[in-house]
């Protein structure tokens, strides 16, 4: 498993987010482009209400220290309430509505 | 004396300071230059230090305030956060206020 499947795995565990976007933006730092150093992540989650920004990327620290102290070189992070998501342009896919399928054998 | 009370006296011996890699002249990592940046915009001096020039600060800065990254932001002695949030809190306005703020409770 890479870093970014590692990382998608861990937030998804703690967070449940609405909308989670993970880049490996490695290749557009000074290292080889394989490095899985550099990070961004966008977190959409209600885990994130009412909590200050910077509350919020200490959370993401913590979730993603065993990264931080094995490579992980830079974390963008980029975390948002479900409102604020929106508020921002942003849109979160909906999924579609079950049509039944799974009950038909 | 101990890096951790060096690093403590820079925090709030300054209104904001910033925790860089280079100078805001010469910056040497893309985040530290866009905090930078940032700070700049608002037009309210600030203080730097370049880990990149103390190793001893390099390696204890993110245990003082268990922050892991650089660049890290100062401002009233509390740790705003790094990048992004500095970023974000230019954006929506509120940055300059606080520095503004920052610098005029100063001594």
């Amino acid at each position: 498993m890479n870093r970014k499947q590692r990382i998608e795995i861990k937030l998804r565990d703690a967070l449940s987010p609405a909308h989670l976007d993970v880049v490996d933006e490695s290749y557009m730092h000074a290292v080889p482009a394989d490095s899985e150093s550099h990070f961004k992540v966008l977190a959409v989650s209600d885990a994130f209400i009412g909590l200050p920004l910077i509350d919020r990327h200490r959370r993401l620290n913590q979730l993603l220290d065993a990264e931080l102290q094995n490579g992980l070189h830079a974390l963008t992070l980029h975390t948002w309430t479900p409102d604020e998501w929106h508020a921002k342009g942003g849109t979160t896919p909906t999924s579609p509505p079950c049509l039944g399928g799974s009950q038909l054998g | 004396m101990d890096v951790l009370e060096r690093i403590d006296e820079q925090v709030k011996g300054n209104p904001v300071v910033i925790y860089m890699k280079g100078t805001p002249q010469f910056p040497q990592c893309g985040f530290s230059m866009r905090a930078a940046k940032a700070l700049q915009e608002c037009e309210v001096p600030f203080a730097y230090v370049n880990v990149l020039q103390d190793p001893e600060i390099f390696e204890n800065l993110p245990r003082y305030a268990d922050w892991p990254t650089f660049p890290q932001i100062y401002v009233a002695g509390e740790l705003i956060g790094g990048c992004d949030i500095t970023l974000e809190l230019h954006a929506n306005g509120e940055l300059r206020g606080m520095m503004e703020r920052a610098a005029r409770a100063a001594p």
